[in-house]
């Protein structure tokens, strides 16, 4: 137990301090170290609109883009030095050794929009309704807060969590962009205010949402951070097609677009305007997956689908496919250059990872005849989105051609996506992962037993993988952790339940006057817009 | 015998073959429509001879080629062939259009007929769904029933696109086949026939559906026309058919705006397939309509 | 007159009617709906109670009878119910896009109808000769020319050859003129192309057969001038169907606007049709559904109350 509790409080130390080198080609913003300027208003492209104004019960990037610059949270992400946290409303705060004590001291003189003080009592409110949102409230994080126990406001700027078990992550977690801050006066009225309506603590007030065209928020001017924010205020245009995102880009109208653009749009804003533009790149922590349905035959026979995974080039495709799409990195469970991933050289002795196709194809050719379905026929089910779905598939169903297998690619709404998906009725589907960090406990829970992670789209159940992961979590040692994670990948892989097929790369464009804005690995970190400036 | 012309004039005994030819001497723009429209239904047919590659072959060493001698219209972000992927585009393009008017105006014809024939409660009863059917335009029906079908796929992807389609259509026809058929049904020789104790079936198939088949004939090709163009915009809205299939308006949509500096022809040539193939059977279909009878207005 | 005013009004009501029915049912004719779509939109766990639970609280667990008896009743008072997606009134969210839209179609027939009325005229004046084939060819193009790939490329010629786009954001023209012309005038053109050509054609075979009339024949014989013949005799009476076509095809404006403002970008309610598609937003597509049949009735009642003024013949059928 105590080996347990000392191990869990070593990870989280080594996790804030940002352990090992994460590697990606940024350009920060703002370099040579210039002096901020005051003013102007940002007017950046926003390629989804968001149906409801409230971050926590959302998952989609649409929502902090929107709603981020109006709140705060207890503590954020130091981007320039991901995955470090700092305090947001946080001036300070302790961790008990044995990790199930928080205590956060929080800013002075924080106001809401509304002219009221922010107290410990609101940080009750909003994390109350983050592990137990009432009846119409949706939190789409609350297993997430389940291993809270208590918080306590001893006085009006102190917050003590008090955790019922030990999660290692949970300091990540409190800075989380989705746990934004409400007033308890505005969500005892209405536990579902939020969604309609904005009072926060955030750099900017917020000025008016036209629905399908655009919002705009302007300068806090009593925002609790003396100096900030920059700007005099900005605006938020919906583009809802690439084509008219990137026209937009590159007619001026809009500035920048913070999610994330493919590279052959990249090509194109660089070609058409020259040195105007500035374009940061990342790895980026989201991935595609292949899933096999484990439930349906002949997908239960590991050789099926092992041979299935052998047939895909990888490393010959993403040459290609990371020129047209977000796709590029190659790499395993975990992002390609984070801490605990897995170097290439180990890399390609798993199933499915070999550079030599030829080799990999024969052999995947072999195990299908083994099998007895050497002319195999199934349908690949794929959701509806051009970037980088559609790329994905149309790839996958090149790739199985070359062995003899005959797929038929469906690509169907979100909705449908999800709901055969979560039925088991696919055979083979494209999966995806989308985290905000690269927390292997978080990165991992996706391939356990279908019965403890219900986003197991494979649907498979295999108490060796579920053992390797409660291991890897209770380990203290660093390197003795890699071990875990590299057993717990090779028998995921050689199982072939389900595979990342390749992991997506951040591109972010934004015009040179834009400064101040930091790059991350996540298009949900870094929204809030306090510290960006126009170098105009 | 009280047997009056019909109000529509069919051209009298003439054999098929002379048909066609007085066909393109009288109408010399139709018959340059009606070789583009051969052309298209032979490319569509028989693609896999007459296309240079495979459509779907991705090929990443070769993207965004320019038309040369070894891929007449270029390749796209892919490197799949362009020329090969319009090839067989046809084909979608006529299988969806073509079946789609056919099921639409074929069976709008047959309650126009039977609203025409028997006439009072059934005719106002059916004129009532019609009208109901006609209150929007193609467009937004056929979404409105693709929006019905999209939650679960039923029946692939290709069905519900023809069905979509095939709903908007039926009303139409079935205005125009009644108008048609109602100006026999009041000729005195039908009710002669009645009279005479002759069969309803036989009264329909001998004596009025001759006089509908122009209008039938005429609407149909019309509507091939307006159903290639429904299922390329549904596609380009991206809720008509999906990747990878070969279809034009699918051609158009997706990353190909995105390329339009380095890969014109990736925009060009399916919008220009789609042009002359709604161009062809809109001309085909107007030169027929002189034809047979320039009286004759949709 | 006052009967047949009343008559057409009447029959109206049973084809409202209708296409709330149709419209309702068959959205639901096949099982799932929106929120899930809503809930799992960027890959998070929810669990199917989260889901039961919102489905509970938007209505979506009655019996469809009642739900569709809750929406005629609403509609009554004028409220089409909440958007699924939003959950903002349906009418908040159509009134918002409208004048967009209204405004682009509007533009698009002012267009369309001063370029077809002497184009159609010409083509039909000089029947046969190279004049009339262009103009055929131009309108058959017209009807032929998918109207999205033609915006497409108005767009991208602009942005190559000027490196100019239009406004991305909606002023109305009191607002600021320029703005909201560059913005909508492209649009407007290429909505408007396929209109000019269907009312051009019309006026052609119109003005063609209204020219071999009798009353035409006699008025030349008497001498008239031929300009007076066309413009007072014949143009007038050939006129009256391209007035049911013009109308007829100023309410069908909407279709060619769902395809075009997603070229162009548009906040308009093309837009917001499509992507209440996307979304399985039944509330916001039987709303907007209800709004454009009801304006096409309402756009055929007067066109027909129109011919019946113009045409006195027409009044007493």
């Amino acid at each position: 137990m105590t080996t347990r509790r000392t191990a869990l409080k070593a990870m989280a130390g080594g996790l804030a301090l940002g352990v090992g080198g994460l590697h990606w080609d940024t350009k920060p913003a703002n370099a040579q170290g210039q002096t901020p300027k005051r003013g102007g208003t940002l007017v950046f492209a926003i390629s989804a609109e968001t149906p409801h104004y409230d971050p926590h019960a959302s998952d989609t990037y649409a929502t902090l883009h929107f709603a981020a610059p109006f709140y705060s949270t207890l503590l954020r992400f130091n981007l320039s030095k991901f995955p470090q946290v700092e305090g947001d409303l946080a001036q300070s705060w302790t961790v008990a050794p044995d990790l199930m004590t928080y205590t956060f001291k929080l800013q002075p003189n924080v106001k809401f929009q509304d002219g009221s003080t922010l107290t410990s009592a609101d940080v009750k409110a909003s994390y109350e309704r983050l592990r137990n949102p009432p009846t119409g409230v949706v939190s789409t994080r609350k297993a997430t807060f389940a291993d809270i126990g208590t918080i306590e406001t001893p006085d009006a700027t102190t917050v003590i969590f008090k955790m019922k078990a030990v999660n290692a992550a949970m300091l990540e977690h409190f800075a989380s962009p989705w746990n934004v801050i409400y007033a308890a006066k505005d969500l005892a009225a209405d536990p579902a205010a939020p969604r309609t309506k904005i009072n926060g603590t955030g750099p900017f007030t917020f000025v008016e949402h036209v629905k399908g065209s655009h919002v705009a928020g302007k300068r806090n001017d009593n925002y609790f951070k003396k100096g900030l924010p920059y700007l005099d205020g900005w605006k938020g245009v919906f583009t809802l097609q690439a084509a008219a995102m990137l026209n937009a880009i590159q007619g001026g109208q809009v500035l920048a677009e913070f999610r994330g653009i493919s590279p052959a749009e990249r090509d194109r804003l660089v070609q058409t305007m020259g040195d105007k533009i500035r374009i940061e790149e990342s790895s980026w922590t989201l991935n595609l997956l292949i899933a096999f349905n484990t439930e349906k035959k002949p997908f239960d026979d590991v050789r099926v689908r092992k041979a299935l995974l052998l047939a895909i080039d990888r490393w010959g495709g993403s040459q290609g496919l990371s020129r047209i799409s977000t796709l590029r990195s190659v790499g395993g469970v975990l992002r390609p250059g984070s801490p605990y991933a897995t170097p290439e050289a180990e890399l390609v002795k798993l199933p499915g990872f070999s550079k030599d196709i030829k080799v990999s194809r024969a052999e995947a050719k072999k195990l299908l005849a083994e099998a007895g379905v050497p002319n195999l026929k199934f349908t690949l089910w794929n959701r509806n989105l051009a970037m980088p779905y559609t790329p994905a598939g149309i790839f996958l169903v090149d790739q199985w051609r070359q062995i003899g297998v005959e797929v038929e690619h469906k690509q169907s709404d979100t909705a449908p996506y999800l709901a055969t998906m979560n039925s088991g009725n696919h055979d083979v589907a494209i999966d995806f992962s989308n985290l905000f960090m690269d927390d292997s406990s978080l990165a991992l829970a996706k391939y356990l037993s279908l019965d403890r992670a219900p986003e197991n789209r494979s649907r498979s159940k295999d108490p060796a993988l579920d053992r390797l992961y409660d291991d890897h979590m209770r380990e203290l040692n660093a390197e003795k952790r890699k071990t875990f994670i590299r057993a717990f990948e090779k028998r995921l892989f050689e199982q072939a339940y389900q595979q990342p097929l390749l992991w997506w790369h951040r591109i972010v464009p934004t015009h040179k006057v834009v400064m101040g804005w930091k790059m991350s690995p996540s298009h949900n970190l870094g929204a809030d817009l306090s510290e960006v400036w126009l170098n105009q | 015998m009280a047997s009056a012309a019909p109000p529509i004039s069919v051209p009298p005994l003439i054999q098929p073959r002379h048909a066609l030819i007085e066909f393109c001497r009288q109408q010399p723009l139709g018959a340059a429509s009606l070789v583009v429209i051969c052309a298209m239904m032979f490319a569509g047919v028989f693609s896999e001879l007459v296309a240079p590659y495979d459509p779907l072959q991705i090929d990443f060493a070769s993207i965004l080629a320019p038309p040369s001698w070894s891929h007449w219209c270029g390749t796209d972000a892919y490197g799949r062939d362009i020329c090969s992927r319009l090839i067989y585009g046809s084909r979608t393009a006529l299988v969806i259009g073509f079946t789609a008017s056919f099921v639409g105006s074929s069976i709008g014809a047959i309650l126009g007929i039977a609203s025409a024939y028997f006439g009072g409660r059934i005719d106002s009863f059916i004129q009532r769904i019609v009208d109901v059917l006609l209150a929007f335009p193609i467009i937004v029906l056929a979404l409105v029933v693709v929006a019905a079908f999209r939650k679960s796929v039923v029946g692939g992807v290709d069905v519900n696109l023809i069905i979509a389609i095939s709903i908007p259509i039926l009303p139409r026809v079935a205005r125009v086949v009644r108008a048609a058929a109602f100006s026999v049904r009041v000729m005195p020789y039908i009710d002669a026939a009645r009279t005479a104790g002759y069969s309803n079936t036989r009264i329909i198939f001998r004596h009025m559906a001759p006089n509908v088949v122009a209008p039938y004939l005429i609407m149909l090709t019309a509507f091939i026309a307006q159903a290639i163009l429904l299922e390329a915009s549904l596609s380009f809205l991206g809720l008509g058919v999906t990747e990878p299939t070969a279809a034009w308006g699918l051609m158009l949509s997706g990353n190909a705006a995105d390329f339009y500096r380095e890969a014109p022809w990736m925009i060009l040539f399916p919008g220009i397939a789609i042009s002359l193939a709604v161009f062809a059977f809109n001309l085909f279909g107007d030169s027929l309509r002189d034809f047979l009878d320039p009286r004759f207005k949709i | 007159m006052l009967r047949y005013v009343v008559n057409r009004i009447l029959l109206m009501i049973p084809t409202l009617i209708g296409v709330a029915i149709l419209v309702f049912f068959m959205l639901r004719v096949v099982p799932g709906d929106v929120v899930e779509v809503k809930l799992r939109g960027d890959g998070g766990t929810v669990s199917q109670e989260t889901i039961e639970s919102e489905r509970k609280r938007l209505g979506l667990d009655k019996p469809m009878v009642n739900q569709f008896a809750d929406w005629m009743i609403g509609m009554a008072k004028l409220d089409l119910g909440k958007s699924m997606w939003t959950e903002r009134p349906v009418t908040e969210e159509i009134a918002v896009r409208l004048e967009l839209s209204l405004q682009v179609a509007i533009m698009a027939t002012i267009i369309a109808v001063l370029i077809a009325i002497p184009l159609g005229t010409m083509a039909a004046l000089f029947r046969d000769t190279w004049i009339d084939y262009v103009v055929r060819l131009v309108t058959i193009g017209g009807l032929s020319i998918p109207s999205f790939w033609f915006g497409m490329l108005i767009m991208l010629t602009l942005l190559g050859l000027f490196n100019w786009l239009p406004p991305i954001t909606f002023t109305p023209i009191y607002v600021d003129p320029i703005a909201n012309l560059t913005q909508l005038i492209w649009p407007a053109v290429a909505v408007g192309y396929r209109y000019c050509a269907v009312v051009a054609r019309m006026i052609r075979s119109s003005l063609l057969e209204v020219l071999s009339e009798d009353y035409i024949r006699t008025a030349r014989a008497k001498g008239v001038f031929e300009k007076l013949v066309v413009s007072r005799h014949a143009l007038r009476n050939a006129l009256l169907p391209a007035i049911t076509v013009i109308g007829l095809e100023f309410a069908f404006l909407i279709g060619g606007l769902v395809v075009t403002e997603q070229v162009f970008n548009l906040n308009g309610i093309g837009q917001l049709f499509v992507q209440s598609v996307s979304r399985n937003d039944f509330t916001l597509i039987q709303g907007m559904v209800m709004l454009i049949a009801a304006f096409y009735v309402f756009v055929n009642l007067v066109v027909d109350l129109l011919y019946a003024v113009f045409d006195p013949r027409i009044r007493y059928t």
